[in-house]
């Protein structure tokens, strides 16, 4: 039972190689980034860079910290995900009980899936020209609006995927069992899809915290944390953006320190949803 | 006859679909009736009369009555969910709640009440999950997701649960079918362990299962009951045509 080096066989290890490169190139690409984001970053990253605003204007000042934008990113994302939460999870929920599988719901899911897909700067330039119509400036309100719808869609139809993954034989053996509808709603089906919902939440979040585009012209930038909804915030995607080009070592310092901490606060999301998930999917249909 | 469910004039349609015609039965108290037929004759239909559950089913309309215990469960002023804790239902595929073994079988005592602390509600888990024939298996990990156990467990675990809400009737909708033979036989083996307690109706398709399980045998064909008696009169001395011909597995 030799092996024998047929065309077949030569053909397989071709294709294996391929496979073999392509996750090479990936992986290396990502070790890069990291290494590039940690190397740069992680001697930036002092008590003073995370406890204090930029001394001296973000794009010249030597000293302080990025405490504005850690804080106003967190704002900025929090608050963008907490109105997509607020509208999206009925949207799931008309979605799954009243449109279902009808051309609609089609139609609908259609759109969502387009609005997904579309580039955050379209939604940052949407933002702004509301924002000139209702004579807004630039604030954290205006930042969180924008977020928001660029989070709904993605929250939406995450939230769709597995209200229509919930298997109607579940409910049917509550009901079986004398529950209210209300019982199957809070005791049952919330059990069984509160991972996938979690999961959807985080995910809209991380997607909203790591956006420059979509904040560049709602939220501003400044170098002070806000204290109202009115007050320009600073995000950590921008703060790389504008102090990265700047000639100066110590505003460079300020940048690599925010996209560190930008890198830690998604990595900790996607991995801390995991768990999460992980903790709360342990009863549940898959 | 001493008649724990009475059915009158009974119809039902799905859409303009008539699916059950007619239909005037008894079921006996305290013994094991088999529905049979061949596959789309209405038997499911008909035992998902009998805890309200056809009406979850869009479209469907039902008149006429069924009676429990003398009262017509489709009254205007009838609480379902009373009608469901007397009347228990083992499905076809087993579906365990997204909870624990334990929890799964405390679940009904939980939202109907039934039990005042906590020692009562462990010696009535532990109780029911005996009757079903799952504890000795099950004991030492009670915590465990109830989707871990394999789908014969999975089977009896929900026989547990539904016996822990204490109904009067049992219904069984096929409820060996997706099952291993093994598994099949511990399910046959509970039900008529259980027959001289619990009024237990079941919808089978396969005659030798009838035939091991039946005290008293309805036999269905297009949407009509055709016969229906004692299981020995029944399968020994058939009246109608119908039911010999499929007794010699003519449909």
């Amino acid at each position: 039972m030799k092996k024998h080096w047929h065309r077949r066989h030569i053909v397989e290890a071709i294709v294996k190689a391929l496979m073999m490169l392509s996750f090479a190139i990936v992986a290396g690409s990502l070790g890069l980034i990291l290494w590039t984001v940690i190397s740069r970053g992680l001697p930036a990253l002092t008590w003073s860079m995370l406890s204090q605003t930029p001394k001296g204007g973000f794009y010249l000042g030597k000293e302080g910290g990025i405490l504005n934008a850690i804080i106003g990113s967190l704002y900025l994302a929090g608050g963008g995900t907490l109105i997509a939460l607020i509208f999206s999870l009925p949207i799931a929920l008309y979605l799954e009980t009243y449109l279902g599988d009808s051309s609609w719901g089609h139609y609908v899911r259609l759109a969502l899936d387009v609005l997904w897909g579309i580039p955050s700067i379209v939604y940052g330039a949407f933002g702004f020209i509301v924002m000139l119509a209702l004579g807004l400036r630039a604030s954290l309100l205006g930042g969180i609006i924008t977020l928001a719808l660029l989070e709904l869609p993605i929250m939406t139809r995450a939230m769709d995927e597995v209200i229509r993954r919930m298997p109607v034989e579940l409910e049917q053996a509550a009901l079986a069992l004398g529950s209210t509808r209300l019982e199957v709603a809070a005791r049952v089906v919330t059990r069984q899809m509160l991972p996938g919902i979690v999961t959807a939440i985080l995910l809209a979040f991380g997607r909203g915290i790591g956006d420059a585009a979509a904040v560049l012209f709602t939220a501003g930038f400044t170098d002070r944390i806000p204290t109202s909804l009115m007050q320009p915030a600073a995000s950590l995607p921008l703060a790389v953006f504008f102090q990265l080009g700047m000639p100066y070592p110590e505003v460079q310092k300020r940048a690599y320190a925010s996209a560190l901490i930008l890198t830690i606060i998604v990595l900790a999301i996607s991995l801390g949803s995991r768990w999460i998930a992980g903790r709360l999917s342990k009863y549940v249909w898959k | 006859m001493d008649a724990h469910i009475q059915v009158r004039n009974l119809n039902a349609y799905y859409g303009s679909a008539q699916a059950l015609k007619d239909i005037n039965i008894q079921i006996p108290a305290k013994q094991i009736t088999v529905i049979m037929g061949p596959s789309g004759c209405g038997k499911t239909t008909l035992l998902k009369t009998f805890n309200r559950f056809l009406e979850l089913t869009d479209d469907t309309v039902i008149t006429g009555e069924v009676l429990v215990d003398g009262q017509n469960i489709y009254e205007k002023d009838i609480d379902v969910t009373e009608v469901r804790k007397r009347v228990g239902l083992l499905a076809q595929r087993p579906f365990p709640l997204p909870m624990s073994i334990y929890e799964n079988v405390a679940y009904g005592m939980h939202i109907h009440r039934t039990k005042n602390n906590r020692d009562e509600y462990r010696s009535a888990v532990r109780h029911y999950l005996e009757v079903a024939g799952l504890y000795e298996e099950v004991k030492t990990r009670l915590m465990s997701p109830a989707t871990s156990l394999s789908i014969g467990q999975q089977q009896r675990l929900c026989l547990a649960r539904g016996l822990a809400v204490e109904p009067e009737i049992i219904l069984g909708d096929e409820p060996t079918s997706a099952l291993d033979p093994i598994s099949s036989q511990h399910i046959e083996g509970r039900l008529l362990d259980l027959k001289k307690q619990y009024t237990t109706v079941i919808v089978t398709h396969t005659l030798r299962q009838a035939k091991r399980l039946a005290d008293y045998v309805i036999f269905m064909y297009l949407g009509e009951v055709v016969e229906a008696g004692p299981a020995k009169e029944v399968f020994n001395d058939p009246k109608q045509a119908r039911t010999r011909a499929y007794l010699e597995g003519q449909f």
